[in-house]
């Protein structure tokens, strides 16, 4: 028996470089419905490079959902319509013969778009660089369990540790606010008893490197937590505003 | 203090602004409300209490010119807020797949507000002023005023429609405020959406009862 096979209009966004204009581009795709959101935008490259024409651009890596790496936003739902997954994860029975698909890429002006649907997301990667970490010493691995700390504390710290940095809450909320990436990466070490030391210091770091690259105000709409792929829980943001307000207030640095 | 103004200026410290004042406006509300609904019981109640105010006139002063500092701040922020979450996003998504992700109330604060302020605008420059630079001063016929300003149809739908706005817009800025404190739980937090859910109705609910009552009796 022949495969069933569905029929999409898939509206891409094509931009060749940073500087320049970009437009919506038309594909009629006959697709699987087995095949993943990916795999059906891998199969219209493979067409277009048979005409020798320039592939869409767009970033993925492990296509199993743990990476962070692929984020398109589909009919203006960043990760697609189905909650709790990356787009690598979605798959085009999710949409019904005849259907026109919009993909586009992630809008803020803290990610201004490189390629097609390529974003530069490197200023995720600067707000961690300015304190989601922890400084330690190197040595033999420590003892199992020599730090005590109870089973709800470290549930709830390695639930924000789920966190795969794709930038969909930045992508889903109105304001291009990165409160949930930044409330995730804060929580999961204030929660912690090895985040301690630097508690105060990275949240004020962290938050004021968010600003300065020109994320939006969170205005507490909860539209991150409904499109994030790992389901991280607006509670966090709550946790960085208590973390951020505490931290200036009880900190000696009248500098920070 | 340069530490604290750095602090409200960041983007955690402008919604905190927002709470701050936000609460406080919540609050201010429901003293106005207990105030407006002396006027069901009848001209001598209402004008005994309004005259009453009137005679600690330096204190109201004081009260009033707090309460306008908390409105300014508010509104400037609400604004500023506005402006530069519209800056973060230059280029708008060609779908607004945003009804699937959160609640219309909570994406049109700026909108509600924005009717809001008019509403206060045209609020203080008929009662306010007329309580506090007219003739009323010398009759103290405040209820008589009320009465006839409200039997004004078109003037009275208007108050209503504000105060169904105004419902909406506290709504979402009650839990809002809990949340931006950081005060989000699985325990209190539903309890905190359902209390300022309940709020919210009563100062619709009650606000509107005013100019409805008046439409019914028909003025005086």
């Amino acid at each position: 028996m022949a495969e069933k096979k569905i029929n999409l209009l898939v509206k891409v966004w094509r931009q060749p470089s940073t500087t320049s204009v970009g437009s919506f581009v038309d594909y009629k795709i006959s697709v699987s419905p087995d095949s993943s959101f990916l795999e059906m935008l891998d199969e219209i490259n493979n067409d277009l490079e048979k005409k020798n024409l320039e592939p869409i651009a767009f970033e993925s890596d492990c296509r199993e959902g743990i990476c962070g790496t692929c984020g398109l936003v589909i009919n203006g739902q960043p990760h697609g319509p189905i909650p709790k997954i990356a787009t690598c994860q979605l798959h085009m029975r999710n949409f019904k013969d005849g259907d026109t698909v919009w993909v586009e890429p992630f809008r803020a002006k803290a990610f201004q778009v490189m390629k097609d649907l390529i974003v530069e997301r490197s200023g995720l990667d600067k707000i961690i660089a300015a304190g989601g970490y922890i400084s330690v010493n190197t040595g033999s691995i420590p003892d199992a369990n020599a730090i005590p700390i109870s089973k709800e504390r470290s549930s709830i710290a390695m639930d924000a540790a789920a966190c795969i940095g794709c930038g969909a809450c930045v992508a889903a909320c109105k304001n291009a606010s990165a409160m949930l990436f930044v409330s995730a990466k804060v929580s999961q070490l204030a929660l912690l008893p090895q985040g301690q030391p630097e508690r105060t210091r990275r949240v004020q770091n962290m938050v004021k490197v968010m600003d300065e690259l020109g994320f939006g105000s969170c205005s507490n709409t909860y539209a991150c937590e409904a499109e994030c792929p790992k389901g991280i829980s607006v509670k966090n943001i709550a946790r960085l505003n208590r973390e951020f307000i505490l931290a200036n207030v009880k900190s000696d640095n009248i500098e920070a | 203090m340069n530490w604290l103004f750095r602090s409200l200026n960041s983007s955690i410290g402008k919604k905190v602004i927002m709470a701050i004042t936000g609460i406080s406006l919540i609050l201010f509300l429901l003293v106005h409300l207990a105030n407006n609904l002396t006027l069901f019981a009848g001209p001598s109640t209402f004008n005994t209490v309004v005259k009453s105010l009137d005679s600690i006139k330096p204190f109201i002063r004081v009260i009033e010119v707090i309460l306008a500092l908390i409105f300014i701040f508010h509104i400037f922020n609400g604004v500023r807020l506005w402006y530069e979450n519209k800056i973060a996003r230059p280029t708008p998504y060609a779908v607004n797949g945003s009804s699937k992700n959160s609640t219309l109330l909570s994406r049109t604060m700026i909108h509600t507000g924005s009717i809001i302020f008019i509403f206060l605008v045209i609020h203080l420059s008929t009662f306010w002023n007329a309580f506090n630079f007219s003739d009323l001063h010398r009759t103290h016929s405040y209820y008589e005023f009320t009465a006839d300003m409200f039997s004004n149809v078109y003037y009275s739908i208007f108050y209503i429609i504000a105060m169904i706005i105004l419902g909406f817009h506290l709504n979402h800025g009650f839990q809002s405020a809990f949340q931006t404190f950081g005060w989000n739980n699985n325990k209190y937090f539903p309890l905190v959406k359902a209390l300022g859910f309940l709020y919210s109705v009563l100062m619709a609910v009650a606000f509107s009862s005013i100019p409805i009552y008046f439409l019914l009796i028909g003025g005086n």
